[in-house]
Formats: structure tokens, sequence, C-alpha cells
């Protein structure tokens, strides 16, 4: 057994891993914005009156949570076009990752809008405004700031969770180290340079989430 | 639930602003307004005191339609609050009902209930913007007008959290008043303030009483200031209305035996 790190290699082969890499960044991105509206859309579903399709509802989110994320995007990209519905790998991952994340992302809005004390909303009806102006004037603008550390983390967990998209062949990073490894069988530098771009881009995001957070109570002047 | 027996509006010439027609509440087993019974008259001040417990905020809750009715009829102005007329029957209200009735009554809480991410002067634009569909321009002036009234127009431009408790109330007045209700509701305004800052918001709530017809119903634990501004002191016991009665007639002269007592235990407290 011999470690045999070569550095003209791992720099021959970094400009690759780095286009992989805006791929990767757009996967999660998109991943990312996906599963925000679709969770704000489950979470105030979750919070209406109607009871059965709140149950119903209820389930398909645990039913998602409870399942790995690589089964689902292997269950959408290939069986789905056995039922007539042929995605490309990157519509089918995209929709896999969106609404994977969504069913936390909804709980994180959730518990941030239970954080609001029961009073805002008492005000909001006594001066007659409607539960839409309720929730996007007054319940959701205070309810932002308590889900933002939430929404960071998965903001972190959706852009580790996009090398799972190589497997339907996504050219994301993981993708491109990949096939950097079958055409030279040399592993231990695309690996470790994905390692390491992974966790330079990881760090400075928790970073940047956590000002995000503060800045956004100083404009709300909460 | 039978409602036959409640009109579906009140006569011309029997319309308190405020009717409680039998008002039930209750959570469970737990029986918190009884058969309430109670008329407020235009322009009048009624203060609610009594125990913890004895209903007396629910009065105003119901009021407000925050809490659902178990029994008996709210009107207001004549109609049914809490219900609604479909085929010449009384029916449970639903919100477009809810909505209309309410653009006449406006509320201040204990705990004032500002929107801490909006400035004093936004607070009390929201709601003529958003409910009353008023130009953001004339929302301002009467936003500006109330806020001077209230003596916080230098603070206009501050959110609630750089704010004294005695102002963020202020503030919520204005804010209520802004809505142009033609009946107040106010909750314990006083109760969650310190001592030296309530001044500044009874003289407030004297100033309403002294310069608009405003029709006005006030939980409050401070026997005085109830005695110096009502018209009518309800003193609340167990969701019954114990004793009622001007405030001379009350506090001099009490009849009940209950009521008796919580004057005396109130006054010790003092």
């Amino acid at each position: 057994m011999n470690f045999d790190w070569r550095w003209a290699f791992a720099l021959e082969i970094l400009p690759r891993l780095l286009r992989a890499t805006v791929n990767t960044l757009l996967a999660a991105g998109i991943g990312y914005a996906i599963a925000m509206v679709l969770g704000l859309v489950f979470a105030l579903a979750l919070r209406s009156p109607w009871r059965l399709p709140r149950f119903i509802l209820r389930e398909i989110l645990e039913f998602i949570r409870s399942t790995p994320l690589v089964v689902q995007i292997f269950f959408i990209f290939y069986v789905g076009p056995q039922v007539g519905i042929t995605l490309s790998p990157w519509v089918a991952g995209m929709i896999a990752i969106g609404l994977h994340y969504s069913a936390y992302v909804a709980e994180v809005y959730r518990a941030g809008i239970e954080a609001v004390p029961r009073g805002q909303w008492e005000a909001c009806r006594a001066l007659n405004l409607t539960t839409r102006d309720s929730y996007v004037r007054i319940v959701l603008p205070q309810a932002l700031p308590h889900a933002m550390p939430g929404m960071g983390n998965y903001l972190i967990g959706i852009f580790k969770d996009t090398p799972m998209l190589s497997v339907i062949g996504v050219t994301e990073l993981m993708q491109a180290a990949n096939a950097i490894g079958s055409e030279t069988y040399r592993f231990i530098e695309p690996y470790t340079l994905v390692g390491v771009i992974f966790l330079a881009l990881s760090l400075p995001t928790a970073g940047l989430v956590r000002l995000g957070e503060r800045r956004l109570r100083r404009k709300l002047g909460l | 639930m039978d409602l036959s027996a409640y009109p579906l509006e009140l006569p011309e010439n029997d319309r308190p602003m405020v009717r409680f027609m039998d008002v039930t509440k209750s959570y469970g087993t737990l029986v918190v307004l009884d058969k309430l019974n109670l008329d407020i008259n235009r322009g009048e001040m009624v203060s609610v005191i009594g125990p913890s417990g004895s209903g007396k905020t629910t009065v105003l809750r119901m009021l407000m339609t925050l809490e659902t009715i178990n029994g008996g009829v709210i009107y207001v102005d004549g109609k049914p609050l809490t219900h609604m007329v479909r085929n010449g029957r009384l029916v449970l209200a639903e919100e477009a009902h809810l909505r209309r009735m309410r653009a006449s009554i406006g509320m201040c809480f204990q705990h004032f209930n500002l929107f801490p991410h909006m400035t004093a002067l936004q607070n009390c634009m929201e709601g003529p913007v958003q409910a009353l569909g008023l130009p953001r321009a004339e929302a301002r002036t009467r936003a500006e007008e109330l806020l001077a009234m209230v003596g916080m127009i230098e603070k206009k431009d501050q959110h609630p959290s750089r704010l004294s408790g005695g102002q963020q109330q202020r503030v919520a007045i204005a804010r209520a008043l802004a809505m142009r209700p033609r009946i107040m509701l106010f909750d314990e305004v006083t109760s969650a303030l310190d001592p030296e800052v309530i001044g500044e918001v009874t003289e407030v709530i004297r100033k309403l009483v002294a310069e608009h017809d405003l029709t006005m119903l006030m939980v409050t634990h401070q026997m005085g200031f109830a005695r110096d501004i009502s018209d009518r002191i309800c003193f609340f016991y167990k969701g019954r209305i114990e004793e009622q009665g001007t405030p001379q007639q009350f506090f001099n002269n009490p009849q009940k035996e209950r009521t008796q007592q919580f004057l005396r235990a109130v006054k010790d407290a003092d």
C-alpha cells in the first residue's frame, strides 16, 4: 500500500471539477428554491381548516421523510418512464430533491409560524385583516427569522446531497470525479478534491446564514 | 341549538349599541359565561370589573369575535354579530359576515400586540390600508393625527421594541382608532404597565371619553379610574353579572355581599 498523491494531476483535473461545481451549485440552488416554495405551500396547507386533506398531506410528508432520498431519485427517474412520465436526469433530480426537502422545510416553516404569539393573530382580527393579509404581512415576516437557522441547515443539507444525483447521470461534481476516476484509474486526487470543494463551500455558507439571520432581524426591527 | 326565540334584527325603538342575549361560553365543562344579558347604549362607557376567572375578558373577546359563541346571540347596532340571517333564520356567522360586522369594533389588548416589525406609523396604517382600502396618503394623515392625539407623533418612526409599555399602549390605541370604530374595547390595557406610566394611558382614554361619542367597554382593575370615567360599572362573578349600577351607587352603596367582599379586598390591596 502506498500513498501516492500527485500535485500535477490534481491541478490538471481541478478546472474540470470546478466546472462541474457550477452544476452542483445550480442543482443545490434550484432544489432549494423548489423546497422553499413547496415547503411553504405544505406548511400553510397543514394549517388549513379542512381535516381530511390535512391528514392526507401529513401522511404523505411523513412518508417522504421516512424514505431515502436516493430511492426517491431512482424512483422518479426510472419508474416514471414505465408509467409514461419520462424526465431528463436534471428535471427528475430537481423534482426529487425539491420534494424531499420540502417535507423537512415545511416543518421549519410550521415551527416558525407557531412561534409567532397568538396576540399577533388577535390584533390582525381586531384590525379586520384577511387571513391572507395576516399571513403575508404580519405572521410570515415574523416567522421567517425563527425559521432561518433551520432553513440554513437544509440549504447545506441539500448542497451535500447533490452527489446523489450522480446515480442518474446528472453531471455535477461527484459525477465528474467518477468520470475522472474511470478514465485515469486515479481516485485519490478527484475524490479528495471533491471533499475539499464541498468543505470550502459549506463552511462559509453556514456563516452567511447566521449573518443573514442577524441582518433580517435587524431589518424587521425585532 | 334553537335560535327561533331570538329576533333576526332588533326593533328600531330598542336598539342599544350592543346587546348580549343569553350569551353562553364554555370550554368543555367549564362555563365561562352563563346566559349573559347585557345592553350597552350608544356613547356609553361601561367598565367591567370582577375577580379573575369571572368571564369579564371573555365578554370583550366575544364581542371582538376572537371567541366563538356556544349559546345566545350578540347584536351590534341591532344586527346579529355572532349569527347571520339565512332563509329567514339565524345561523352561525361565516367569516364574510364577521368581517362586515367587525368593522365597527376596535380593541386594545393587555399586551398591546403591536406588530413588532413595523414602526408606530406603519402599525397605525396597516388596518386602514389593507382592510379598509384607504389610499396610503390618506391613511398616513389619519395615522399621524391619531399618533399626535395620543402624544406619540415624535416616535412615529420607532419600532415597538424601542418604546416603553405606556408608549406602546398609546400607539395601540391610535392603531385601533385608525379603523374608525364605533365601539372600543379595552382589555386590561394598564395591567401590564409599570405604575409610573399607567397615567399616560388612562389620560388618553379620559380624552376619548370626553371628546368622542364612542361606545366603550373596558375591563380594568383600576377602581379609581373606572369610577371617574364610567357611566356604569358591571361587576362579574362566575360568568354572571352579580351587580351593576352607576359608579356612585356601585362604589358607595354596593348591594350584594359578593360585591362588598370584592371591593373590600381591592381596597386592602391598595
